[in-house]
């Protein structure tokens, strides 16, 4: 009874895995190939905390279109590059930059509590937010934007995280406007937030 | 007279032994180590550096520490289809004969595990690194400031970060 449902388990992560990652795929290849994104199944509601412990929905970034980013403090190197590009963007967007939210998403929820996060962020720009919460809370963020996560046990006892590691572009529809991938250069990065800031008759 | 023999033998073995051992470390070359600057209340970070490797044999980074960390390990990271993979090298990272290996964002790094302290753009910190043939080297790794780009990375190894880089010093005292 246990071995099957382990094996069930197993399974769906592997289904579950396979899917996401095709989907990551499909959005970063679509990206590459220049072509817009109409996938409306990316974002969705949510009930996380923000690095100041205060209760955030899907409802906090209505209003004004979203950059978001799922990765966690205990990265020593995608993360913080991601964070300080995004520090940079912001800082290049100018006045422009207020018309956007910025929001860190955790994957690691065991170990980044606000207080971590809030420190963590006091590195990088003022305008990013940390939200973080449950495991299940965060489980349910991660599916809702189509992002993979996955501890990965060290032999040390400890864990890192596998994660995806795009930059999420969303619309004031909260639907998904486009991505920037991880290394994509300043000025390719930027004009998408332009468009996001304000969106061309073409896009 | 046979004593003295044994004593003059022994001598002599361990001064070949010590020549030998100052030869093979002779043989790796660690260019330009440095680390990125890390953020407030992270307990990780990354050095990076290239591994020269002017024998004719392979040689092999099997291990790393340091008083700066609790732990050290060296660490493969990939990012394939938008998804960021990192894995501890089990069997150490290979340093080709009369090649070299880069370790540098976005792929290898030695990754340190539970800072005492958080890295500052400016200090320095000691590192040791085995390897398999040549023994053990240490080497002093600069801070540099979080923002060192990947290209200025590996040229500003040597007059310490942090002066280096209006920018990035810019960048660390954002709040």
């Amino acid at each position: 009874m246990r071995v099957r449902q382990i094996v069930i388990t197993a399974l769906a992560g592997v289904a579950g895995f396979a899917a996401v990652a095709l989907s990551t795929a499909y959005i970063v290849s679509k990206q590459q190939a220049g072509s817009g994104i109409g996938v409306a199944s990316i974002g969705g509601p949510f009930d996380l905390v923000d690095d100041t412990g205060a209760p955030v929905t899907e409802r906090t970034l209505a209003g004004k279109p979203s950059v978001m980013y799922f990765g966690y403090t205990f990265c020593p190197d995608v993360c913080p590059t991601t964070l300080l590009d995004m520090s940079r963007w912001i800082k290049k967007l100018g006045s422009d930059a207020d018309k956007l939210n910025y929001i860190f998403v955790t994957v690691d929820p065991e170990r980044d509590t606000p207080k971590l996060m809030h420190a963590y962020l006091s590195s990088f720009d003022k305008h990013i937010r940390g939200f973080t919460g449950t495991p299940e809370q965060i489980a349910k963020v991660a599916r809702e934007y189509r992002v993979y996560y996955k501890k990965v046990p060290t032999d040390d006892g400890g864990y890192v995280m596998d994660h995806s590691a795009i930059v999420y572009l969303m619309g004031p529809n909260e639907k998904l406007a486009s991505v920037v991938a991880y290394q994509e250069d300043d000025a390719s990065a930027l004009a998408k937030l332009k468009n996001l800031v304000s969106p061309t008759p073409s896009s | 007279m046979r004593s003295f023999s044994k004593l003059a033998f022994a001598a002599l073995l361990i001064a070949s032994t010590f020549a030998l051992a100052q030869g093979a470390e002779t043989s790796i070359t660690v260019d330009q180590p440095y680390a990125r600057a890390t953020p407030a209340g992270a307990t990780t970070g990354a050095v990076y550096m290239t591994l020269i490797n002017k024998a004719q044999a392979a040689d092999r980074l099997t291990a790393a520490s340091s008083t700066a960390a609790d732990k050290l390990q060296i660490h493969e990271m990939a990012v394939t289809n938008g998804i960021m993979q990192m894995r501890e090298l089990a069997n150490g990272l290979p340093v080709p004969a009369g090649g070299s290996v880069a370790l540098k964002p976005g792929g290898y790094h030695v990754m340190l595990i539970g800072l005492k302290k958080p890295l500052k753009a400016g200090d320095t910190f000691p590192l040791t690194l085995t390897f398999e043939k040549a023994g053990n080297i240490s080497v002093t790794v600069p801070v540099q400031a979080m923002d060192a780009s990947k290209d200025k990375g590996g040229g500003m190894g040597g007059n310490m970060g942090g002066m280096g880089s209006g920018g990035g010093m810019g960048h660390m005292e954002m709040k």
